[in-house]
């Protein structure tokens, strides 16, 4: 079923710099699986190189943290909007 | 040791705490509302705030929270004021070009409010200093910028049972929550580790809306008053976010994670660690480039390029630096390279350059990889070829 996946600003880049992504999912992995193959750079910024979810990036099921849920099994309902949120550190921004 | 440089206006100390005639009249919006009221600015009075960092967030932080009448208001920073702060570090002018933040903001926040004490570190937080600095104040408010001193604060606000107003920001979005309030989560909870600092955004992706530190630091503001008055829902088990692109804010539900290794209920964190090492980082901030790169120096270049070599430059920015300046390179943006290497003639003396050589650095290993081999990366970027070879150069 359709489900929004809101992309954060660090990692739209990444997603054809859109801010979210229709996807085809009946669970919370299959809609990451759904947007890392279309998007396959988004993909090391996600997952690590067991292929799990990296520990600076939380997922949330509209305000639930999956981590809460069934985590990458957790099901997903039509409407339901998957959040991507990872760890940003910038109070001013350290440039390089 | 904590670095304690200068401490203004009389303590508050044991005597009992009383408004003057001048503090009731300076104070009356909150006075007569009865959320705050005299019981709430006494407890203003009598609170003690750090605030780490004068930064973006810092600013706003700074200036509400001195403006609202807290007693004792610290703030650490070690850094000097530069040009490009003052695009949304509101605490400062342009006088203060040069100056350490600490003294500027001293001076801010003392002729904004007489009545209060402002403590001054100028200092950089590490794991020896942030327990004895800490430990004087109920509330720490974190406006800084990097990782290790994001888990650093954290990790001593634990440790000292402290509430930790949290925000942060990248470009247009801001996250805001309260950790280490009783019961309440820490930012462990909500992110264990830190990214590696790799994958961590760069500069080419960096920046921010001045605004939006303001908007962010404003809010820690309001929850750091709250807290003291004792009034409203404070923000605890619940990450805001702040998109002001599309000005909205949404809620996440943030948990208490029974298994954290700081708050947890077999925490294992029971002393500050070396934040540097757990976040990947060895000394200041990003790794070094690798150093066996080829380079040339912007005063070598411009020799060759007034000799007439056949030099091909390319520009590995954005498209939107190449309008602040540029040398006239060919541009292609380093996350575009490996799609569009056929553009370039391998034949041909390519030099690439960025902003500060870091960007043209990863583009002369990977052409170099791809089979390129005369590839120079222009040292210190168009930075340094402003300070070197031609200072009409804007430098941003």
């Amino acid at each position: 079923m359709p489900v929004k996946v809101i992309i954060p600003t660090p990692l739209r880049a990444y997603a054809g710099k859109q801010e979210s992504v229709e996807v085809q999912a009946a669970t919370v992995g299959e809609a990451l699986d759904s947007l890392t193959s279309q998007y396959q750079n988004l993909k090391q910024h996600l997952f690590g190189d067991d292929g799990r979810l990296r520990s600076f990036v939380n997922v949330y099921v509209n305000d639930e943290d999956i981590r809460y849920l069934q985590k990458d099994q957790t099901r997903l309902k039509e409407g339901d909007t998957v959040s991507i949120v990872p760890s940003i550190a910038g109070g001013t921004h350290a440039r390089t | 040791m904590a670095t304690k440089i200068g401490i203004s206006a009389p303590a508050t100390g044991e005597q009992p705490v009383t408004l003057s005639n001048e503090e009731v009249l300076r104070y009356s919006r909150h006075l007569i509302m009865p959320e705050v009221g005299m019981d709430g600015q006494l407890k203003l009075k009598r609170a003690k705030i750090l605030c780490v960092g004068t930064g973006g967030l810092g600013a706003p932080l700074g200036l509400y929270l001195a403006a609202a009448g807290v007693g004792r208001i610290g703030i650490v920073d070690f850094d000097v004021v530069d040009r490009t702060n003052l695009q949304r570090q509101i605490l400062f002018s342009s006088g203060d070009v040069g100056r350490p933040k600490i003294e500027a903001a001293a001076q801010r926040l003392r002729g904004l409010n007489p009545d209060i004490q402002i403590d001054t570190f100028k200092t950089k937080l590490t794991s020896d200093n942030a327990l004895d600095i800490f430990r004087d104040y109920d509330i720490i408010v974190d406006g800084t910028d990097n990782f290790p001193t994001r888990y650093l604060v954290n990790d001593a606000s634990v440790l000292l049972k402290k509430p930790n107003v949290y925000g942060s920001i990248f470009r247009f979005e801001g996250q805001i929550t309260v950790f280490g309030y009783p019961d309440g989560p820490c930012y462990r909870c909500l992110y264990p580790e830190p990214p590696p600092p790799g994958l961590v955004p760069s500069c080419a992706e960096g920046g921010v809306l001045g605004v939006l530190p303001g908007i962010v630091g404003a809010i820690q503001a309001a929850e750091a008053l709250k807290l003291i008055i004792g009034k409203g829902e404070p923000l605890v088990g619940r990450l805001l976010l702040f998109d002001a692109l599309g000005m909205r804010f949404r809620e996440l539900k943030l948990r208490k994670n029974p298994d954290c290794p700081a708050c947890g209920t077999h925490a294992t964190i029971t002393k500050l660690i070396d934040y540097a090492e757990f976040c990947g980082i060895r000394g200041e901030e990003a790794p070094m480039p690798q150093n066996n790169v080829p380079e040339i120096t912007p005063r070598e270049l411009k020799s060759r390029l007034d000799r007439g070599d056949d030099l091909f430059i390319l520009d590995v920015r954005e498209p939107h630096e190449y309008q602040i300046c540029n040398l006239g390179g060919y541009l292609i943006p380093l996350g575009e390279l490996s799609r569009r290497v056929n553009e370039l003639d391998s034949s041909r003396e390519v030099i690439a350059h960025c902003r500060s050589g870091k960007r043209s650095t990863e583009a002369t290993v990977f052409l170099r990889n791809a089979g390129f081999r005369k590839v120079l990366n222009l040292k210190g970027g168009i930075l340094a070829w402003s300070d070197e070879v031609d200072p009409s150069v804007p430098k941003y």
